[in-house]
Formats: structure tokens, C-alpha cells, sequence
């Protein structure tokens, strides 16, 4: 029992972080229809924020939490200016590609500038282990869980009880009768990508503190498990990605946990594919039927 | 009228094709086997991971070489047949890909014309360059492929061409295998490997092939993994007595911190893909005790090799850092092909790859090297114990 508790807690915080990645994937789909490859690469961006912040800046843990959401928002808007925005228009394949295309731009950017050794991430915050019966739960799992949570918590009441969260759900139904409404639509979708992308700095600083080690393609597994779990939460659902990302976490560590750790990426996209096969729409994904 | 014109046109184009692709035929046909050593310089190409999956090895790597290459260049070069020849090296990056590293050595073979190669870092690519440069008889000496297939052909005779300067897997499987149960005297062990890379495969398969003990869970993951912790939690149940883990500092290192934080303080037996100063710090000094590796070069041991503790300077004043065992390893496939070449007394390719077979107790910075039948390098091997970050004590394997 007590390690199933281990399991659990061990699952759960590997699940915040794909869940906190899933947000930024399902809202820019939710708005745009483009999936954002890039996703992942604004959370490798925002750990290597962290690292140099702390290292050179002596930030605390709180400051470098918010200057990397900072630097994550803006990272995303001008991703979105100067990579989608122009592409509004043109077929959904083209903006995909593009993405994949920005994407690799990030993470060989980053690795020809700051070379792709690992590096490890200064601990600002002293570890420690809190023993529970048998369960063993260090302080920072507990901060990341709990981060994780206001985090998607603050983003809910922002998408449901402000003005820009209407305009953002209004562009998502319909971009072009909401224009006629006399919404900014170009400032909402920078907007979302800005919200989505501070999410992924915030984890990116978070990762770097819990496993203590960053390189320029750690975003390249997690943005696409995260975007798995986006998809198993029913892509364009806020409440839908937090879900998924904390049973993809859970998942993966229970076919580790019963010694099937080699295919516990397999499983993780075995998954995409049974969800797309059975259940297009995701767990929470509303199933909207085609108008003629 | 147009399209017979066309169609004409067509004919004379491949007829001409065809007989470039003869012509080209011919040439290489009436040149002398493998690539001659002209002009005042040496050419050795570099086919390396600077970027892709293995690029931080790569890199390393590269420093290693430079290294080497600005020393005996400084000195005036390879005297061959009492001429001093400077090193021209051409530096080519092969993404980590197979299809890449194969088109590197053709170019180096029949472009550059180079008469060695130094590279690559991954069994794969290296394996995967072997076609190309057994065609073009210019040997290849690789720092890090530690697959003990590498050097050989499949009907198990050796690959003329394809040399090595560190261990394979047998040899430092083996070793760990003997360290673990006569040494620190562990009975259970588990095995978690990193199987993305055939360095973690084949080291966990000679680990099992020749561990007297019991081995009680075999987990593996994949390069770039991050969280082991539910693995570690089923090891943790399972009780025990060590944990052997091939594969490279930038996992294990995050391995070792988790095993600590989850309460296992069994000993962690690793091999010399963690050999490298980040392992502390990615694991945090506090957590990095009573981990071993096996190592062929170890900072206690460079107080009384020479080369070694010239070595360790040098690329402390150049690169500000300890010296990682990849650059060491780079550092002496240079001067292999610098010794190959001075016995042999010509730098032409064919005589670099009889040279470098013949090398016997040739004193490099990972220790005493001599070539065996298989290409295989036979030196000494050392296992380190960290304690809180630092190399406490090192054990001499005989």
C-alpha cells in the first residue's frame, strides 16, 4: 500500500508538469486550430531563463518563476507575429508545418548558442522529504503540485470571468462573427498565446528546480506527451488538458512501476492512438457536428 | 516534332551520364589502393556528433582532438621519414544520423582524399561509415564506440580499417560485474540501463552475461529521460543491495539524485559514460556517495602518468574545467595515428591502418595502450567511488 501511495504521489507530480504543458496546447488549439509544436520549446526557453537568472541575477525562486512566465509570453506572441499571424489564412497544414519548422529553429538555435550540454540547474530551494506513514514527499513535489494547481486555477477564472477570457471563447466559436462584434482578433490570439506560453515558462523553471537538469531538446519529449495528454482531455478543453496531463503522468508511472518501463513511451502513444481511434473528441472535448 | 527533340535530347544526357559514371569508374580503378599522403600536410578528417541526440559527447570530443591536433602542430608537425608534416584537420558534424555519418566519410575519402579519420562517438554512426572508408582503405579510429561488434566483420574476422580507443563492453561489463559481487559483496542487484543507445544495451547485456549474483529487476529508459523515480520506488521494494547502471552522466547523474532522495543508499555501479564532473553536480554533491564507475582514466590516476597530468593541465588553462574521459579518449585517438604514422614512417592511409594495428604499450592519457587482434585496445582499468561529489578512493583492477 505504502508504495502505491509513493506511485501516486511520484505520478501525480510528473503529471503536473505534462498538465501544465497540455493548457498551452489545447488553448492555442482552442482558438486557432494550429497546434503549436513550439510548445515545448518555450518550456526548454523558460528553464534556461531560470538558469541564468538565478546564476547570474541571484533571483529568488518566486522571481524567477515570474520573469520566466514573462519571458514565456513574450516569446509566444512573437512566435505567433512573425511565424502564424501571417499564415491566418492559409490552410491548416501550412501553419503546422511552420510550427514544427519554429519548433526546430529553438531548440538548434539554442543548442549552436549555448551548446547542448546538460546543465544543471542552480537549487535556490533546499530539498527536503517529508515522511507520511511510509510516503515520502519532498517539498518541492509539493510546490510544483501546488503551483501547478493555482496556475490552472488563476487561467480558469481568467478564461470565465474576464472580458478578454469572453472575447477569447467567442473567437474560438466563430473568429470572423466575433470581428463583426467588434472584437480585436489579433490581439486575443496573441493574447491566448501569450497566457498559454507563460504557463510553459513556469514550468520550465519548475522542471529545471525538481530534476536539476536542463538542455536545449528537454522540450522535445514532454511538448509532445503533453500534447497527448491534451488530446486524451479533448483538445480545446481547459479542464480537459489538466486531466489528461495528470493521467498521462499516472500512467506512465504505473507501467514503470510493474516493470514495464521500456514501453512506457509506447503506452503513452498507444494512448493517442486508441483516443483518436474511439474517442475523437477526448474525455471533455464537446462532439460539434459539422454545419452544411 | 518538339517531343522527339526532347526525347533526343534525353538520349544524348544519359548516354553522357552513363559515360561520366564510367569515366568515374575507370579512375578510381587505376588509382593505387587507399588514400596517398601529398604536400606538406597530413589530412585527417574529423566525422563527429556535434549536434543531434549525442552532440554534448561530440563536443567534448572535438575539444579533445583540437587539443591534440594544436599540440603537434605546434611542434611542427608528424615527422615522417625525418619531414616534419603539419595536421590539417577537416572538421565534419554528423547530426548523430547514420545516413549523414555515411555521406561524412565519403566525402572525406573521396573529396578531402584525408588519410585517417578520427570519429565517431556512437557505435551506430560509426558502424554505419565502415562501408565507405574499408572501400577507400582509410582507417578510422573511434574515441567511444564500445559495441564489441564494432571492430569485427560478421563472419567475426576484424574489420581492417575500423579501430577504437576505449574499452568494449565486455571487458568494463565484466569488470563492474566482478567489482559488484567480490568487492562491495552485493547479492541482489537490479540493472537500469539506458536502451536508446547501444553503449547501455551492450554493457547491461555483458553485465548479465557474466554477474555471479542474482538480478533481481532489469528496468530500462530512454536518452533524455528525467524521471525515475517510479522505477526507483519499485527497486526500493524489491530490496536491493546495489544498483548497476550503464549508460551516460546526464541520466545517471539525475538517477543518483533520485535514488538518494527516495531513501536508497545502496551502492550505484556505473561505467565511464559517467566518468565526468557534471555527474556531481546534476546529482548534487550531497547525493553523489558511494557511487562507482569503471573508468580507464581517473583524475588519482593521472598523478603518475605523465601524459595524464599534462593532459588535465592543458585543458584546464584552455577549457576552465576538468577534463572529461571523452576528450581524454579524442585526445589519444590523435596521437595513435601520430604514433601510427612515425612507425610506420609514411602517412599514406593503408600504412596508417597497418601502423595502428601494430601499436604496442603506447603510453596515452587513458593509460598504456597496445592493439590486440581485434582492434581493441588493451589498458588498464580503474573504478572511482565518489564520496559528497569528490573521487574518494580508487580501486586498481587487475
Amino acid at each position: 500500500m505504502q508504495i502505491f501511495f509513493q506511485q501516486v504521489i511520484n505520478g501525480l507530480s510528473l503529471g503536473s508538469i505534462y498538465a501544465l504543458l497540455a493548457l498551452g496546447y489545447t488553448m492555442v488549439y482552442g482558438i486557432i486550430k494550429l497546434i503549436n509544436f513550439a510548445h515545448g520549446d518555450i518550456y526548454m526557453l523558460g528553464a534556461f531563463w531560470g538558469y541564468y537568472v538565478i546564476n547570474s541575477w541571484h533571483f529568488n525562486f518566486i522571481e524567477a518563476l515570474l520573469s520566466a512566465m514573462v519571458v514565456g509570453a513574450v516569446s509566444g506572441v512573437v512566435i505567433e507575429y512573425f511565424a502564424y499571424r501571417p499564415l491566418r489564412h492559409s490552410p491548416r497544414i501550412t501553419a503546422l508545418i511552420t510550427a514544427i519548422g519554429v519548433s526546430f529553429l529553438l531548440e538548434n538555435g539554442m543548442s549552436y548558442l549555448f551548446s547542448s550540454n546538460t546543465r544543471s540547474f542552480p537549487q535556490i530551494i533546499q530539498q527536503h522529504n517529508y515522511n507520511i506513514g511510509g510516503v515520502l514527499i519532498s517539498n518541492i513535489q509539493i510546490l510544483i503540485l501546488v503551483t501547478a494547481c493555482v496556475l490552472m486555477v488563476l487561467l480558469q477564472l481568467i478564461i470565465k470571468k474576464t472580458k478578454m477570457g469572453k472575447a477569447m471563447r467567442a473567437v474560438s466559436v466563430d473568429s470572423d462573427a466575433a470581428e463583426l462584434v467588434g472584437i480585436n482578433t489579433n490581439v486575443t490570439i496573441s493574447f491566448t498565446f501569450a497566457l498559454g506560453s507563460s504557463l510553459a515558462g513556469a514550468a520550465g523553471v519548475l522542471i529545471g528546480l525538481y530534476y536539476n537538469s536542463i538542455d536545449p531538446l528537454m522540450g522535445m519529449t514532454p511538448g509532445i506527451k503533453a500534447f497527448v495528454a491534451a488530446v486524451l482531455g479533448g483538445i480545446g478543453s481547459v479542464p480537459g488538458a489538466s486531466v489528461g496531463g495528470f493521467l498521462i503522468g499516472i500512467l506512465e508511472t504505473l507501467f514503470q512501476s510493474i516493470g514495464l518501463s521500456a514501453y512506457k513511451d509506447a503506452v503513452v502513444y498507444g494512448v493517442l492512438i486508441i483516443i483518436l481511434l474511439i474517442l475523437p473528441a477526448g474525455l471533455f472535448g464537446k462532439n460539434k457536428k459539422e454545419k452544411v | 516534332m518538339k517531343k522527339s527533340v526532347i526525347k533526343k535530347i534525353g538520349m544524348v544526357m544519359s548516354v553522357g551520364a552513363v559515360a561520366m559514371m564510367f569515366a568515374g569508374c575507370t579512375a578510381a580503378k587505376t588509382s593505387s589502393k587507399g588514400n596517398p599522403q601529398t604536400g606538406d600536410t597530413i589530412k585527417i578528417g574529423e566525422n563527429m556528433e556535434l549536434s543531434g541526440a549525442a552532440g554534448g559527447y561530440g563536443n567534448q570530443m572535438k575539444q579533445g582532438i583540437k587539443m591534440a591536433v594544436d599540440e603537434i602542430n605546434a611542434k611542427g608537425g608528424i615527422s615522417v621519414n625525418g619531414k616534419k608534416k603539419k595536421i590539417d584537420l577537416k572538421v565534419k558534424d554528423n547530426k548523430t544520423s547514420t545516413t549523414t555519418s555515411a555521406s561524412v566519410a565519403a566525402q572525406f575519402v573521396n573529396n578531402d582524399k584525408v588519410n585517417a579519420i578520427v570519429g565517431t562517438a556512437t557505435t551506430n554512426a560509426g558502424t554505419a561509415q565502415i562501408p565507405n572508408i574499408t572501400k577507400a582503405a582509410v582507417p578510422a579510429i573511434s574515441p567511444s564506440a564500445t559495441d564489441p561488434n564494432f571492430t569485427l566483420q560478421k563472419n567475426g574476422k576484424v574489420q581492417p580499417y575500423v579501430f577504437r580507443a576505449c574499452y568494449q563492453n565486455n571487458f568494463q561489463g565484466g569488470t563492474a560485474a566482478k567489482f559488484i559481487s567480490n568487492t562491495l559483496k552485493a547479492k541482489k542487484v537490479a540493472v537500469l540501463y539506458d536502451n536508446s543507445t547501444d553503449y547501455g544495451t551492450g554493457l547491461a547485456k555483458a553485465f548479465k552475461k557474466s554477474f555471479k549474483g542474482q538480478i533481481v529487476d532489469t528496468q530500462a529508459y530512454t536518452e533524455g529521460d528525467k524521471d525515475f523515480k517510479a522505477i526507483l520506488t519499485s527497486f526500493k521494494n524489491k530490496k536491493v543491495n546495489a544498483i548497476f547502471v550503464p549508460g551516460y552522466y546526464s541520466e545517471v547523474g539525475l538517477i543518483v539524485k533520485q535514488a538518494r532522495e527516495a531513501g536508497i543508499n545502496v551502492p550505484i555501479v556505473g561505467t565511464d559514460g559517467m566518468a565526468d564532473p557534471k555527474l556531481a553536480q546534476i546529482a548534487g554533491n550531497n547525493n553523489a556517495h558511494n557511487v562507482y564507475y569503471t573508468t580507464p582514466f581517473s583524475t588519482k590516476a593521472s598523478q603518475s602518468n605523465p601524459v595524464a597530468k599534462k593532459f588535465m593541465a592543458t585543458y584546464k588553462a584552455k577549457y576552465h574545467a576538468e577534463a572529461p574521459t571523452f576528450s581524454a579518449l579524442a585526445y589519444d585517438s590523435v596521437y595513435m595515428i601520430k604514433k601510427a604514422i612515425e612507425e610506420e614512417k609514411s602517412a599514406d592511409s593503408v600504412k596508417i591502418a597497418e601502423g595502428l594495428a601494430k601499436i604496442k604499450n603506447f603510453d596515452g592519457v587513458t593509460g598504456s595502450i597496445t592493439v590486440n587482434k581485434h582492434h581493441d585496445p588493451e589498458k588498464p582499468i580503474a573504478i572511482e567511488q565518489l564520496t559528497n561529489g569528490k573521487v574518494s578512493k580508487t580501486y586498481q583492477i587487475k
